[in-house]
């Protein structure tokens, strides 16, 4: 009978673990995603937020480790993933240079950088950023970690509608959609297409290495070379779902953090078979996705129309 | 007469690129504390010093001529395939299944060529499927192909923590090794395996076909102009496929090799960045095979490096992943460099040369 009941309260725990798993391995997807839709939005594709996760993981769990302030770690994960989306903005729109092309190399040069300065920080415990704890009411422990929210993924919420009205209502957001769509009538416009992009790459990977402070610095909470995998990378294929939309990629996140979240939550309850297949969840997930969302025969709705191109 | 002068910054800028490289690395170096000119002279001598260590390097060039083929293979057609490192772990692991399976009841040719096309097959169609995706469905292939990457590496654990692994294997999951009698030897004299010449092979076969026959000329065609090539009556699709087939399978090829000649059994080995060093070879060769096989050499060369910047000057071993993505960032660079530089104009100018591409700068166009 009470093997019986902890089952029960097993089997929630897999739910409950990935409701949680929704909000905490969404908030890098969350960032990340909205990171990569503005940049896509100016027209340029930046595959390398993959590095930018990483680099901005490894500063903020470093600054925040020498300072003992995780936010000031916030911070500076940002800045050093605008720092590398100077490198990207600038070197994807020489001519001839393919900018897919750029942000493999900065995925290989941004994880260098993390794995390379972010050496010593794998073994000691830096301050993490507070969470908002909104389980307190329980006595299920499980539920009380789950309900731990951190002030990063409400900022990250309050961000995606933000945005979604910078694109809609506001001068800058129509000068970022005109360079993405027609770089030709933004020329006419005189809109300058060089600095309208490398704003939205800066201010993309801006984001994109705050989504790495939130993998150091609330979950998973530690520094290691395998924390992020392939997060960045996926947040590519997450845009493309939602549509170049940020409520949507608002959305889409959250269902890939949930995805994320499925292994270990199976592993959580004592299901260790297939862990490490279960742990692929989301990238299978994206590839469906991809495959059931794409077309050969048409641009994707809602796409900027010079994505892509060498324009 | 095919002006000299364009081959030779064909030449001089990839060149010119990684030195430059190579001096961004040095600034990098300097500014963590290390003496530049110490570290460059223990990679020269990791890498390149002398015959024994020369081996060192030419036994990493070997899979990374492989791997590099899966993107430059399929770059002709204007597709930029990332999976190279998916298709590797596959092809390793396809290859280490059915050498088990033959090991014992077949003559070791049989059971080293059994795995070498396994590896071939598995990998091809694992890369195959990329290209199918990107012309049946629009899926962006850089992507499809990276996350086959992951889904890859998610195969290999779950195969060697679990269904295929050696319960001797402790600290190290791996599957049942391979016997000694069936692995790769030796190229007589040296340390390098056979794998080098298969590389070498495949390069070259690459290059003749993409550039000599009319399936590569086909390839090109569609790669320059998919409408015209519609037009011209060539079946894209296919074209896309087999392509993509074709560089998935060297792929499959070097896992093959990693597995048969220098591991002996499927472990996470397998995994550490063959695939990506192969990206960064197929663009710094601007995915001509011939060239990629020097590239190889280069790269190889500063893998082989790794261990001894660790030793002798504590440098983490993330220094070759930064030296890598610094090269490969000038490489990129350099593309936008062709056509500045008047010296290398069809008509000579009477100016004297501008400086040597080593120290591109934007200024010193017109």
């Amino acid at each position: 009978m009470a093997a019986e009941a902890t089952q029960a309260i097993g089997w929630w725990g897999v739910l409950l673990a990935i409701a949680a798993g929704t909000m905490r391995g969404g908030t890098p997807f969350l960032f990340v995603s909205l990171g990569e839709c503005l940049t896509e939005k100016s027209g340029k594709i930046n595959l390398g937020l993959e590095g930018t996760l990483l680099t901005g993981a490894m500063t903020a769990y470093g600054v925040s480790y020498l300072t003992g302030s995780p936010w000031l770690g916030v911070i500076a994960a940002g800045i050093a993933g605008a720092l590398l989306g100077v490198i990207h903005g600038w070197l994807s729109q020489q001519p001839r240079v393919n900018d897919v092309a750029v942000g493999i190399a900065m995925i290989i040069f941004g994880s260098g950088i993390a794995f390379f300065f972010g050496k010593p920080f794998i073994q000691p415990k830096a301050p993490q950023l507070p969470t908002i704890d909104l389980g307190n009411w329980s006595d299920i422990p499980a539920l009380q970690a789950a309900l731990q929210i951190t002030p990063l993924f409400l900022l990250g919420l309050a961000i995606a509608p933000v945005m979604n009205w910078f694109f809609r209502s506001t001068r800058w957001g129509l000068f970022v959609r005109a360079v993405g769509d027609s770089p030709e009538a933004a020329r006419a416009m005189g809109v300058s297409i060089f600095k309208v992009r490398m704003l939205s790459i800066i201010a993309g990977s801006f984001l994109a290495g705050i989504g790495g402070a939130s993998l150091s610095l609330y979950y998973p909470g530690l520094w290691t070379e395998r924390i992020s995998s392939g997060q960045g990378l996926m947040a590519v294929a997450l845009v493309i779902f939602a549509r170049w939309n940020p409520i949507q990629c608002l959305w889409a996140s959250l269902l890939f953090g949930g995805a994320q979240a499925l292994g270990p939550a199976l592993q959580s309850v004592g299901i260790k078979e297939g862990y490490y297949l279960f742990n692929a969840a989301p990238y299978i997930l994206t590839l469906f996705i991809m495959i059931f969302t794409c077309s050969s025969k048409k641009m994707i709705s809602g796409a900027p129309g010079a994505l892509g191109t060498s324009s | 007469m095919k002006s000299w002068r364009r081959t030779l910054e064909a030449f001089c800028l990839p060149f010119g690129a990684i030195l430059f490289g190579l001096i961004l690395f040095g600034i990098f170096c300097a500014a963590v504390g290390q003496n530049p000119l110490a570290v460059y002279g223990s990679i020269w001598k990791a890498g390149f010093g002398n015959w024994r260590t020369f081996q060192n390097t030419l036994i990493r060039a070997a899979p990374l001529m492989l791997t590099s083929l899966c993107t430059a293979l399929p770059a002709r057609l204007g597709l930029v395939i990332i999976g190279n490192e998916g298709a590797l772990i596959i092809g390793g692991l396809a290859a280490v299944s059915i050498g088990l399976v033959l090991a014992g009841s077949a003559p070791p040719l049989i059971v080293q060529v059994g795995m070498a096309i396994m590896g071939m097959i598995a990998g091809g169609l694992w890369i195959a499927s990329a290209g199918a995706l990107r012309h049946y469905r629009g899926v962006n292939e850089t992507i499809s192909s990276l996350l086959l990457n992951y889904i890859a590496i998610a195969l290999l654990n779950h195969l060697v923590g679990g269904p295929m692994r050696d319960p001797n294997s402790l600290n190290k999951p791996s599957t049942y090794p391979l016997p000694e009698a069936d692995m790769l030897s030796n190229i007589p004299g040296t340390r390098v395996h056979w794998g080098l010449l298969l590389g070498v092979i495949a390069c070259v076969i690459a290059y003749f076909l993409i550039q000599r026959t009319t399936f590569g000329f086909a390839a090109r065609t569609a790669g320059g102009n998919i409408r015209a090539a519609r037009i011209a009556g060539l079946s894209v699709g296919k074209l896309t496929v087999i392509v993509c087939f074709l560089g998935g399978a060297c792929a499959g090829l070097a896992g093959m090799v990693e597995v048969a000649a220098v591991q002996g059994a499927a472990n996470e080995s397998l995994n550490v960045g063959y695939g990506y060093g192969g990206i960064l070879v197929a663009f710094a060769a601007r995915h001509n095979p011939l060239a990629a096989i020097v590239m190889s050499l280069l790269v190889g060369g500063i893998l082989a490096s790794g261990g001894v910047l660790q030793r002798s000057f504590g440098l983490p071993d993330a220094t070759v992943l930064v030296f890598e993505g610094l090269i490969f960032l000038v490489v990129l660079y350099s593309d936008s460099l062709y056509g500045k530089f008047p010296f290398f104009k069809e008509k000579p100018v009477m100016s004297p040369p501008p400086p040597a591409p080593s120290a591109p700068t934007p200024t010193a166009t017109t």
